[in-house]
C-alpha cells in the first residue's frame, strides 16, 4: 500500500433491534478520490454514512480516518464533514454566518473567519454573497454553499448524502459535473452515497454497490458495467434484459441456456462454475444487442413497440418462437429511424457481452 | 343578465362574509371595547360629593401618591416576570424532550400528561398545593418524619408559594407553543451543528433558540398575561398579605365600592401589561404578527 487511506472501514457492522442494517462492510478510500456507495433505498447506505459521520455507533468493527480509529470520537471532533440530503443550511443565519459556523466553533478569530469564508465562497464560484439570506439562493447555489460550509473546515473526508436528490433533472445533470470539478479543485476525499447510478457512474473514481447491508462489488464504473460480479450488480448498474432458465451446456465460462419458454441464449459466466441442468439467469444489456432488418420468412423477432426517447430510444421485440421480450436500444444511425410496430427484425449479441449467474437459493 | 347573476352571487358571498364576521365583531365591541370605554369614563370621574362627579385625573394621582399602590403594582410586575422566566427555564427542557427525543405514541402520551391537570378547575388544583404545603400538610409531615425538622413548617403564605402556584398554572401555555416550534426544527440542523464542530451549548444558543424564538416569545406573552391577571393563586397561596395588584382592584370594586379608583387601577394594569409585552418584543426583536401568526 502506498499511502494511508483517508478512510478505512474494517468489518463494520450495525445491528438494529430486529435487523442488520450494515453487515461486515470493509473498504478503504485512498486520499483525494471520489468514492461512491450505490444502492437501492433501504440497503443500509445511509446508516453506513451516519456511522462514518459519527451519528450512529457501529455494533462491531473499526473505522479509521487517516489511520486513526474514530470509534470513540464524537461527531463534532471527527475530521469529516457532511453535506446533508436537504443540505441543512441554517435559516436563522446569513450565508457568511452559515459558512463561518464551524470556524466560530473552533475559536478562530473574527478577521480570519471573514477572509476564509470569502475565500471558500470564491472557490465554489459564489463570491460576495455573505450578507444574503439562505432563502434568497437558488437550489444550485444552496448546494455550493453547503459544500463551502464543510470545505472551509478542510476536512479529511467529505461525506455527501444524496445531495442532488432534491434538484430538478437539468440542474442535477449540471451539478454532477460541478461536484466532480469541485472535488478536483479541493482535492479532498469525497464519499458520496446515492441510489442514482448515473450520478455514481459519472463522478466516481470507485463505486461500491451495496445490497442488503453488504458490499456486492467495489470497482471502477467500467468494472461494474462490463464485469458485474453478481446478478444484483448486473441488474442494478445499467439496464439489462434478464432471463431465467436452465443451463444446457457449460464449456469453461461459456454457458448455453434455455429459458422456460424456449429462448436459447449464449452467455459468459462470472464467478463460480455452473453445471448443466442448474437454474441460471442471464443479463443482456439493451445497448449490447445488434439489430438487423430481416427479410420476411426468416425466423426472428417482431417489433412489439417502439419507445422513442431521443438518444435513449428503445425497441421492445418479441421472439417468434418463445414469446420472450427483448429490449433493444435503437442505434441512432438513421438505419432504424422508421422502425415501427410489427416489423420483422433480427437481433443478436456477442455471447461475451451477456452475463450468466446461478440463481440464488437453488 | 350575466353581470346581474354574478352581482347576485357576489352580494351573497359578501353577506356570508359579514355574517361570519358578526360574532367576532359583536364579541369585540360588546364585551371588550364598550366595557373599556365605560370603565375609562368611570376612571376619569372624581367624586366630589354625593352623586356629584367632576372629570379629572384624580384617581390616577391617588395611585402615584400612595406608595402601597404603586409598590404592589411594581411587585406584581416583577413577580410576573420572574414567573415567566422560571416557566421558560422549566418548560424548555420538557418541550425539547417531547418534541425532539420522543416519537409517536410516547409523544402523544407525554403531551396528554401535561394537559391532564387542566381537566380539573384552577381552584381545585390550587387547593391541591395547599394540602401539600400547609403547616399540617404532606411536605411538612414528611420532613418531620425523616427528621429534618423538629416541628411543623409552614410553606404557604409567602412569595415562593405564590411562584410555585403561578408556574404550575401556566407552564402548559409555555410548553404548547415551544413543542410546536421545536417540532418544526429539522433534526438534520442539529446534526449539521454537531458535524461542523459545535457542542451542546453553542448549538442551543445559535441554532435551537433562534429557531424557537417565536415560540418562546408567544409562550412568554401568554404566561406573563396569565400571571399578571391571576387572582386566585396569589390570594390562596399568598394569603391575605399576598399584595397582588388584581387583589387591589377587587378590593376597590367589591369591598370599598370605589369604582372610580378600581377602574383607574384596571387601566394602569392594562397599560403595564401592554408596555412590558412591547418591551419584551423589542428586546427579542420579534413582531407580534410573527409570534402570534404561527
Amino acid at each position: 500500500m502506498s499511502a494511508t487511506p483517508d478512510l478505512e472501514c474494517i468489518d463494520l457492522t450495525k445491528d438494529f433491534s430486529d435487523f442488520r442494517a450494515v453487515d461486515n462492510v470493509s473498504f478503504d478510500v485512498p486520499p483525494g478520490s471520489f468514492f461512491s456507495i450505490l444502492g437501492p433505498s433501504g440497503c443500509g447506505k445511509t446508516t453506513l454514512l451516519r456511522m462514518i459521520a459519527g451519528f450512529q455507533f457501529p455494533s462491531s468493527g473499526d473505522l479509521k480516518i487517516k489511520g486513526k480509529s474514530m470509534i470513540d470520537v464524537g461527531p463534532n471532533k471527527r475530521p469529516v464533514s457532511m453535506v446533508f440530503q436537504h443540505l441543512a443550511l441554517f435559516p436563522m443565519m446569513n450565508i457568511g454566518q452559515n459558512v463561518g459556523f464551524g470556524l466560530r466553533q473552533r475559536g478562530v478569530n473574527k478577521s480570519d473567519i471573514k477572509s476564509r469564508v470569502e475565500r471558500v465562497l470564491e472557490r465554489v464560484g459564489l463570491p460576495g454573497i455573505t450578507e444574503r439570506q439562505v432563502s434568497q439562493l437558488s437550489g444550485g447555489q444552496k448546494q455550493r454553499v453547503a459544500i463551502a460550509r464543510c470545505m472551509v473546515l478542510e476536512p479529511d473526508v467529505l461525506l455527501l448524502d444524496e445531495p442532488l436528490g432534491a434538484l430538478d433533472l437539468k440542474l442535477r445533470e449540471h451539478m454532477k459535473i460541478e461536484l466532480k470539478s469541485l472535488q478536483a479543485e479541493f482535492n479532498t476525499t469525497f464519499v458520496y452515497i446515492t441510489h442514482d447510478q448515473s450520478e455514481a457512474l459519472v463522478m466516481s473514481d470507485k463505486i461500491a454497490v451495496m445490497n442488503k447491508g453488504r458490499f456486492d462489488q467495489i470497482g471502477t464504473a467500467r468494472d461494474l458495467y462490463y464485469e458485474p460480479h453478481s446478478a444484483f450488480v448486473a441488474g442494478f448498474v445499467g439496464d439489462a434484459n434478464r432471463y431465467e432458465g436452465k443451463a444446457t451446456a457449460v464449456n469453461g465460462t461459456a454457458v448455453s441456456m434455455v429459458t422456460d419458454s424456449g429462448l436459447h441464449i449464449q452467455a459468459r459466466s462470472i464467478g463460480g462454475a455452473l453445471t448443466v441442468g442448474q437454474r441460471v439467469q442471464s443479463f443482456v444489456r439493451p445497448e449490447a444487442i445488434q439489430l438487423e432488418h430481416n427479410s420476411a420468412g426468416v425466423k426472428g423477432f417482431t417489433v412489439e413497440s417502439v419507445l422513442f426517447n431521443g438518444a435513449n430510444s428503445l425497441a421492445i421485440l418479441r421472439d417468434a418462437t418463445s414469446g420472450e421480450l427483448v429490449n433493444v436500444t435503437l442505434p441512432q444511425t438513421g438505419a432504424f429511424a422508421n422502425l415501427s410496430k410489427g416489423d420483422a427484425v433480427n437481433a443478436q449479441w456477442d455471447p461475451e457481452q451477456a452475463r450468466c449467474y446461478a440463481v440464488e437459493g437453488q | 343578465m350575466r353581470s346581474k347573476v354574478s352581482k347576485m352571487i357576489s352580494d351573497k358571498s359578501k353577506l356570508g362574509f359579514y355574517l361570519l364576521l358578526a360574532p367576532l365583531v359583536l364579541w369585540l365591541v360588546v364585551l371588550i371595547i364598550l366595557p373599556h370605554i365605560g370603565l375609562f369614563f368611570v376612571s376619569i370621574s372624581e367624586k366630589v360629593g354625593v352623586r356629584q362627579y367632576e372629570t379629572g385625573l384624580g384617581n390616577y394621582a391617588v395611585f402615584f401618591n400612595e406608595p402601597l399602590y404603586w409598590r404592589t403594582f411594581a411587585r406584581t410586575a416583577i413577580m410576573s416576570i420572574s414567573t415567566t422566566v422560571l416557566t421558560l427555564i422549566l418548560g424548555f427542557p420538557i418541550a425539547y424532550y417531547i418534541a425532539k427525543m420522543t416519537r409517536g405514541r410516547t409523544k402523544t402520551t407525554l403531551f396528554l400528561m401535561c394537559l391532564i391537570p387542566f381537566w380539573v378547575s384552577e381552584l381545585v388544583r390550587t387547593f391541591g398545593w395547599m394540602i401539600l404545603l400547609r403547616e399540617t400538610g404532606i411536605v411538612s409531615n414528611a420532613l418531620q418524619y425523616i427528621g429534618l425538622t423538629a416541628g411543623p413548617v409552614e410553606f404557604l403564605y409567602n412569595d415562593a408559594a405564590i411562584m410555585v402556584g403561578l408556574v404550575y398554572t401556566s407552564i402548559l401555555f409555555m410548553i404548547v407553543p415551544l413543542v410546536t416550534t421545536l417540532d418544526s426544527l429539522d433534526d438534520s440542523m442539529i446534526e449539521a451543528g454537531y458535524d461542523l464542530g459545535g457542542n451542546g451549548v453553542s448549538i442551543l444558543r445559535e441554532i435551537i433558540i433562534p429557531h424557537a424564538m417565536p415560540g418562546i416569545v408567544s409562550g412568554c406573552i401568554v404566561v406573563f398575561m396569565l400571571s399578571l391577571g391571576n387572582y386566585l393563586t396569589p390570594i390562596l397561596l399568598g394569603g391575605k398579605d399576598s399584595l397582588w395588584f388584581t387583589g387591589l382592584i377587587y378590593t376597590q370594586f367589591i369591598t370599598r365600592f370605589n369604582w372610580e379608583l378600581g377602574s383607574a387601577f384596571g387601566f394602569l394594569l392594562l397599560a403595564l401589561s401592554s408596555g412590558i409585552v412591547f418591551v419584551g418584543l423589542k428586546l427579542s426583536r420579534q413582531t407580534l404578527t410573527e409570534t402570534m401568526g404561527r
